[in-house]
């Protein structure tokens, strides 16, 4: 057996950022013609490569060998099974959103460009997820963002995209803004941007320095001062709370969604959404251990900041969810509200150890389980602006006898989203509820049930549309396009199979949470 | 394995049905369901032979007849299986499911002419979760299944419902999902504080019988709390006063087949459920709050039957005294003697058998007057002698006619609260005001038998009145003849029931 050279490791990123540029090379070569087919076909193999890279590392148990996984470019890079697990999630979600996409921009111009705007923003998504330092995690994020704001904006003769694009743009580079200027003064806190070596230096109280890739006391042991240190992962959390279309800046997230082209608000609510909590999971897991904060007189106790947030966000996203009169804007609620689950990941931590790992893997299995159910969703919504149904409830108002199998997918989806036990998203739900028991956060547990049952009142409304309703007007199916169908179908068996395979998620997800 | 085996050709059966065209679904879901339906008929009367004197399925697992168990999930410290097996009380809830789908989809074949396919899967569907829901013995495999039975009925009744199936539907969903939620956070917080590290019902039942040093909120101990959590999630299923407001509207807007799983099974969750959760795992609390919960079911009881007396409509006559039913299971559940205890399961089974009997007879009378009216029609007796022949018995099975199912479930439950040690002086006082709801269902079925089905014949509308068809007739005739055959011979299923209820009579110490 030959061993595999250690920049291999990257090869879920890697692949993504070939199929990107193969894209732009294609299209340069003949300009002025477009083969959706071929170019749909790059993106298709580069984003199945990067998901099946992903998941052949981690069935071989890479990362596994040692605590650190492998770690690349003085450390600025590691892959380790918390990376592969996300790098996996941004795969299929690419997988799925490329081949909705297919259909979806078939008469559009621009394909060429679409699809590599796709691939570069996953690129930034999969190098997010093994980001080791501040500086890394920052350069990722913003090869995450910066396509997706062309990519919001894609539709451009449409007002409601431009809108939105220039929204999302506004929003997200304050935001950046916010994010790098706490990163700085994480920096002037702690002299370093290693997420371990500010660990170092939160533990010893000392400001670090890394010589020789090796992390040292700076010469004179200048004390960490913890105002600053806590001002800036105050901010980090702000940066962090955007990248996930969390409470308080939540809300360029319906806007976004809502005017973008479906397959993209399914890209950014699951693929983006899912980045931005592995950059959340990991600052604040590896660089910022409770434990030692606190002990360490930490001006913040971030703990408590994400309860908070968690809570909110649950309540603020069902609540709005619950009053909105457009199936997509519905769904780009709900998809806050479902950053309020998520967020329990953080908040449900009792000190480090097997509590961190418990609450850390609950959030990550909700965030596989929700990549499949929520990219369906976004892209059954594709699939009915494809055939010029409506934006209202009342539009999808009796598409079950005309589409009887895409409306069961989006069934199993819809009710997969509000916890009931014939997707997966009850078990990760459930995980998640163990999680915050697990430490007696009963604030948080009431929060998850009463939102849950919340949620199916208004995900009922989309399948009651869909299934009683009787049809108002003369609306005719003319096509049943392939690509879209299969994505949809293809998220729905998945979301289905994760009832029985849920196990194996569960616990690939807890080993991750461990050896972080 | 067989139970393993009853869900898989069910679910294959299902996906058949929905792929089937509108033409053979129905025919095609009859004999799909007749699959399980014989299976567990087949397993009933090997139990019958070769499990006598079987225990609990809770209390000793050793016992458990036709087990199996497959490890599933492990979530941190706890783990999930599939785990499943029967013993005397949930056998015959089984056999009772099987049989009552089939026959509930023969006797769809008249009413249901649009969507069959999807209407006849999504039946299936529902005998599917329904049967995971008696046989499953991990709460987590359990829960699955009886959520899984809301979505099939949340749409049978929105999508195949009367003029308010909407409100209906929703209604429906709303109140029994958040009764779920409800139990589900009063069962977990049990299972958190209580350091299980297995989902399996046995394993939660000896942890919650040994608890102790469990946490008191406000003065009050976890464990009453929790009690409180669940009866309150599973009264909503049952349904008992004041929970009971969804069912009349469900009832009501729900095709007749439906209404008979409604009625048949569904209910028979709530009571299940109460029976294994809240009796058996926390007997101590049931003990302790015998009286107030016993008043709760006598109330069910009275408010049921004088509710059925103001109705003019037959399903919901039917449908407001199924309340009254329920009501003398839970004074039997609470009543913690061999009679009371076993007859409230017995009678299950015999309200099961009998109110399907009577929504699916009022479902043959509407197919062919097309109103329920009482007042609307009268002298049905001449032109639908079988119908109304098979309407009057089962009338009478309902009020309590010896030698019928009804007779045996509720003689025994009075029998068996009358001096009840749980109810203390207020026992004879309890059962005497619930035995008077009998007196009213009397009045209010001869009522409606006497104006609709007697006298000269006159009906409201213009349809044509003849027999109903063989196939409409049939499954009513196989449901009185097994109502009968409980009545005579109450032991086919009250002794199986009873070797299971004895070791939940003997933990806790209680009386």
């Amino acid at each position: 057996m030959v061993a595999l050279p250690d920049w291999m490791a990257l090869a879920p990123a890697l692949s993504l950022a070939l199929a990107s540029l193969v894209l732009l090379l294609a299209d340069s070569i003949d300009p002025d013609s477009t083969n959706t087919g071929l170019l749909a076909g790059i993106s298709g193999v580069g984003s199945l490569l990067s998901f099946g890279f992903a998941g052949w590392f981690i069935t071989a148990g890479t990362g596994m060998a040692n605590d650190t996984g492998v770690a690349l470019f003085n450390n600025q890079l590691v892959i380790d099974q918390m990376a592969l697990f996300f790098m996996a999630i941004v795969g299929s979600v690419t997988t799925l959103v490329v081949l909705a996409s297919y259909d979806y921009i078939a008469s559009h111009d621009y394909q060429a460009e679409f699809f590599s705007l796709v691939l570069l923003s996953a690129t930034g998504m999969s190098l997010l997820s093994a980001a080791n330092s501040l500086a890394t995690a920052f350069i990722a994020l913003e090869l995450v963002s910066l396509p997706s704001y062309a990519l919001v904006a894609f539709l451009k003769h449409n007002k409601g995209s431009v809108e939105a694009g220039l929204k999302y743009f506004l929003i997200g580079a304050v935001s950046s803004a916010v994010l790098a200027y706490g990163i700085s003064l994480v920096y002037a806190a702690t002299g370093v941007l290693r997420f371990d070596g500010v660990a170092t230096a939160i533990s010893s109280g000392t400001i670090q320095t890394i010589s020789e890739g090796s992390i040292q006391a700076q010469s004179g042991d200048p004390a960490v001062p913890m105002a600053i240190l806590g001002v800036g992962i105050l901010m980090i959390i702000g940066g962090v709370a955007f990248k996930t279309a969390s409470v308080p800046f939540h809300f360029w997230a319906p806007e976004a969604y809502e005017g973008a082209p479906a397959p993209i608000s399914a890209f950014l609510s699951s693929a983006s959404k899912a980045a931005g909590f592995v950059l959340a999971f990991r600052v604040f897991a590896v660089a910022f251990p409770i434990d030692d904060l606190l002990a360490a007189g930490g001006a913040i106790n971030w703990v408590m900041a994400f309860q908070i947030l968690a809570i909110a966000t649950m309540f603020i996203g069902n609540f709005a969810a619950a009053t909105q009169e457009t199936v997509k804007r519905m769904l780009a609620y709900s998809s806050v509200g479902h950053a309020g689950y998520v967020l329990i990941g953080l908040a449900a931590v009792s000190g480090s150890g097997e509590g961190l790992s418990l609450s850390l893997s609950a959030g990550m299995s909700h965030l596989l389980v929700y990549g499949f159910m929520n990219t369906g969703a976004f892209l059954f919504i594709a699939l009915a602006e494809y055939w010029g149904v409506g934006r209202r409830f009342e539009d999808y108002n009796g598409l079950g006898k005309e589409a009887p199998v895409a409306c069961a997918a989006m069934t199993v989806f819809l009710f997969s989203l509000a916890g009931l036990p014939i997707g997966g998203g009850f078990f990760s739900k459930f995980y998640l509820f163990s999680a915050t028991l697990n430490v007696g956060a009963w604030s948080l547990a009431a929060a998850l049930i009463i939102n849950s049952a919340l949620s199916l009142f208004y995900y009922s409304r989309v399948v009651k549309a869909m299934w009683i309703e009787e049809p108002n007007g003369s609306r005719t199916i003319e096509s049943y396009p392939m690509g879209l169908y299969t994505a949809v179908v293809g998220a729905a068996v998945v979301t289905v199979l994760l009832v029985p395979g849920f196990n194996r998620v569960s616990e690939i997800a807890f080993q991750a949470a461990q050896l972080l | 394995m067989w139970v393993a085996a009853l869900l898989l050709a069910t679910l294959l059966g299902t996906g058949l049905v929905f792929l089937s065209p509108d033409r053979y679904a129905g025919k095609l879901a009859a004999a799909v369901s007749a699959v399980p339906a014989l299976g567990s008929i087949y397993m009933y009367w090997v139990y019958l032979t070769q499990y006598g004197g079987t225990g609990n399925a809770l209390l000793s697992p050793a016992d458990i007849a036709f087990g199996q168990q497959i490890p599933w999930i492990t979530l941190g410290e706890l783990e999930v299986s599939y785990y499943v097996g029967l013993d005397g009380i949930s056998m015959p809830l089984l056999a009772l499911t099987t049989v009552l789908t089939t026959l509930a989809i023969v006797s769809a074949w008249t009413p249901i002419d649009e969507r069959q396919s999807q209407f006849y899967g999504l039946m299936l569907f529902m005998e599917v979760s329904l049967i995971g829901v008696f046989s499953a013995l991990d709460f987590f495999l359990w829960f699955v299944f009886w959520e899984g039975v809301l979505i099939p009925m949340y749409l049978l009744i929105g999508v195949w419902g009367g003029p308010r199936r909407k409100y209906a539907a929703i209604k429906f969903f709303v109140y029994t999902n958040v009764a779920s939620l409800v139990m589900f956070a009063g069962l977990f917080a049990l299972v958190f504080s209580t350091d299980l590290t297995s989902l399996s019902l046995p394993a939660m039942a000896e942890a919650f019988r040994t608890a102790s040093g469990l946490p008191t909120i406000a003065g009050v101990n976890l464990m009453t709390i929790s009690f409180i959590m669940m009866f309150f999630g599973f009264a909503v299923k049952v349904p008992v006063f004041p929970l009971h407001t969804w069912l009349p509207d469900a009832h009501v807007e729900a095709p007749t087949p439906v209404s008979v799983m409604l009625a048949g099974v569904l209910l028979k969750m709530g009571t299940y459920a109460l029976l294994r959760f809240n009796f058996t795992m926390l007997a101590d609390t049931a003990r302790q709050l015998a009286v107030p919960l016993a008043i709760i079911g006598v109330v069910s009881v009275i408010y049921g039957a004088m509710l059925a007396l103001a109705q003019r409509d037959l399903k919901r006559i039917v449908a407001y005294s199924s309340i009254s039913s329920m009501g003398y299971v839970i004074l039997g559940l609470v009543a913690f003697t061999p009679y009371g205890m076993g007859g409230a399961t017995f009678q299950m089974i015999a309200h099961g058998l009998i109110s399907g009997l009577m929504f699916m007879a009022v479902g043959v009378i509407y197919n062919t007057t097309h109103t329920r009216m009482v007042g609307d029609m009268s002298g049905l007796a001449d032109r639908m002698p079988w119908t109304v022949g098979i309407f009057v018995a089962a009338a009478f099975g309902y009020m309590g006619l010896p030698l019928m199912a009804g007779f045996a479930g509720e003689y025994f439950i009075f029998q068996g609260s009358f001096n009840a040690p749980t109810l203390g002086g207020a026992a004879p006082v309890l059962t005497s005001l619930a035995m008077f709801g009998i007196v009213i269902v009397a009045g209010y079925l001869l009522w409606a038998m006497q104006r609709t089905l007697f006298g000269a014949f006159s009906l409201e509308t213009d349809y044509e009145v003849s027999p109903a068809a063989f196939h409409d007739v049939a499954p009513l005739a196989v449901l009185l003849l097994l109502v009968i055959a409980l009545g005579v011979a109450p032991d086919l299923s009250f002794a199986m029931i009873q070797d299971s209820i004895s070791p939940v009579l003997e933990i806790g110490g209680g009386a």
